[in-house]
């Protein structure tokens, strides 16, 4: 039989592995600080016995768009939004990982947590604590400062900095968990960035997902229509083959 | 089947969720000492159908893998204590608070409950309750011959009774709760909220004390709901929910021309 009826079913197959994606970026079009997924197909030739002619498709997820998503203000002191495509770093079990989630808080143990639950950290790589009670603002190079619960104005301390790292987008790779991470070689464990200087956050204010929404719309229809063309591909295979069946009954 | 299927049924789901949270924010633009809240979404687990850097069968590495997320959820509704402007309403036992803190109540089972809602009154026994009935800890009971009632910024309840015109007796003090995350407070309905473990325990302040906020009698603090962001957060939600049902009817229509192969 044809072998053209594989060709085309697998691209179908893949097809729904990037509708897979795309839904994935719809989902989460107002997720905060979310990055959509970029998805691709990549030609692989098939190689094997007879003529070089099939090339089959593979869908692959290459990385993220690392582009800023629309600022969203909120008034909220613990809002923050890292400007030029920065992120904050965060502390988690597989280490330290990269987020665009600035919706901070102070949990029950005085930490400074993103929403997942994971301490932010400052510039020193250290989590931050924050006393009880105390009023905090964010300044525009992600300093923080406090004022402790009851002192005067003028007793304004200085909590550490965020921080905030500039990673090329090409080397992040994301995590089961959403989270950022640097590629690291195989076994090891992913590599540090320094804290970038240059960034600035703006508090009270939060990025919003950059799912490009018109763009993740054609994507789907483009999807399903490509999808249809696959299934066209594999009824005439379909027909071919019945075609060919018959002209063996007719002679025996 | 098809994962985009499941996939934007989270989506319809995160949505719906937050068009709940928004209308309930819209329903209580007018309640006093409401704080609003706002939904958190976070992406769910990535699966990697296919690992960067696996052999693809002719000896060449993959440059690129796949993985695809299996949607999104809310991770939390998150309470908002921010300041609600404060309206003058002239009530004797009207109170505000300027600052950070919750009056303390006590429910019928003997537990506390706090709440920023600081239109109260005096029962029959002449205790401070909130309107809803549960009597302000530490109790506070005026006595049924008072003249005037005269709260202080600092708390402290004084009246003038008969026979003594000019003289202020002092008969409490009201105390504030802060806690370290009050976010993590849990609400209980009718403006009340209680302690969790994630709120951390409260601290009883006087109020103006270590960040305690100060009270303004004659004044009720008001929903700090914004209505004009919540119509354009009801707008966005609307949307989005669009968008995953027409991802939903896509990954329909290709499984229906999958079925007539």
């Amino acid at each position: 039989m044809d072998r053209v009826i594989y060709t085309a079913g697998g691209g179908a197959a893949r097809t729904l592995e990037h509708q897979a994606v795309v839904s994935n970026n719809l989902a989460n079009v107002s997720t905060q600080g979310f990055q959509a997924q970029l998805a691709q197909f990549r030609a692989v030739p098939i190689q094997g016995p007879g003529l070089p002619t099939r090339v089959g498709a593979v869908a692959t997820t290459p990385g993220i768009d690392a582009s800023q998503g629309p600022l969203q203000v909120t008034g909220r002191a613990l809002d923050v939004a890292v400007s030029r495509g920065g992120w904050l770093a965060v502390q988690t079990p597989q280490g330290e990982a990269y987020t665009r989630q600035g919706g901070l808080l102070v949990d029950v143990d005085g930490l400074l947590k993103i929403p997942s639950g994971h301490p932010v950290l400052a510039d020193n790589g250290q989590p931050i604590e924050v006393p009880a009670n105390a009023r905090l603002t964010i300044g525009a190079d992600g300093t923080i400062s406090v004022l402790g619960a009851g002192d005067p104005p003028q007793g304004m301390g200085e909590l550490g900095r965020l921080k905030l790292v500039a990673p090329d987008p090409r080397q992040l790779a994301r995590g089961a968990d959403g989270l950022m991470r640097m590629a690291g070689a195989a076994g090891r464990p992913a590599p540090v960035l320094p804290p970038d200087p240059t960034l600035q956050v703006v508090s009270g204010t939060l990025e919003g997902s950059n799912v490009n929404a018109m763009q993740a719309m054609v994507e789907l229809i483009n999807n399903g229509r490509r999808f249809e063309m696959q299934m066209q591909a594999v009824q005439s295979a379909d027909r071919n083959a019945e075609r060919a069946n018959q002209l063996l009954s007719a002679q025996g | 089947m098809i994962r985009s299927l499941w996939i934007a049924k989270t989506g319809l789901e995160a949505q719906q969720t937050k068009m709940d949270v928004v209308t309930n924010n819209l329903a209580n633009a007018s309640t006093n000492g409401f704080k609003r809240s706002r939904v958190v979404f976070e992406d769910l687990l990535y699966q990697t159908i296919r690992q960067p850097g696996a052999q693809d069968g002719t000896g060449n590495q993959l440059p690129t893998g796949l993985q695809v997320g299996s949607g999104v959820r809310v991770a939390a509704t998150e309470r908002i204590h921010m300041q609600g402007p404060p309206q003058q309403t002239g009530g004797t036992f009207d109170l505000a608070i300027t600052g950070e803190g919750f009056f303390a109540v006590e429910l019928p089972d003997g537990t506390t409950a706090y709440t920023r809602d600081g239109s109260f009154d005096t029962n029959q026994n002449g205790e401070l309750v909130m309107s809803n009935g549960y009597p302000v800890q530490p109790g506070i009971v005026v006595p049924d011959n008072a003249l005037t009632i005269t709260v202080a910024r600092d708390g402290t309840v004084s009246v003038t009774q008969p026979g003594a015109p000019g003289e202020s007796v002092q008969i409490g003090e009201i105390q504030l709760a802060t806690f370290i995350n009050p976010a993590g407070l849990q609400s209980l309905g009718e403006n009340l909220y209680i302690e969790t473990d994630a709120s951390g325990p409260p601290n009883l302040l006087g109020p103006g004390i270590d960040g305690a906020g100060l009270l303004m009698q004659g004044w009720v603090e008001m929903s700090n709901v914004n209505v004009a962001e919540e119509l354009v957060e009801m707008i966005q939600t609307q949307r989005a929910y669009e968008l995953n049902s027409k991802a939903v009817s896509t990954s329909d229509q290709m499984l229906a021309r999958l079925t007539q192969l």
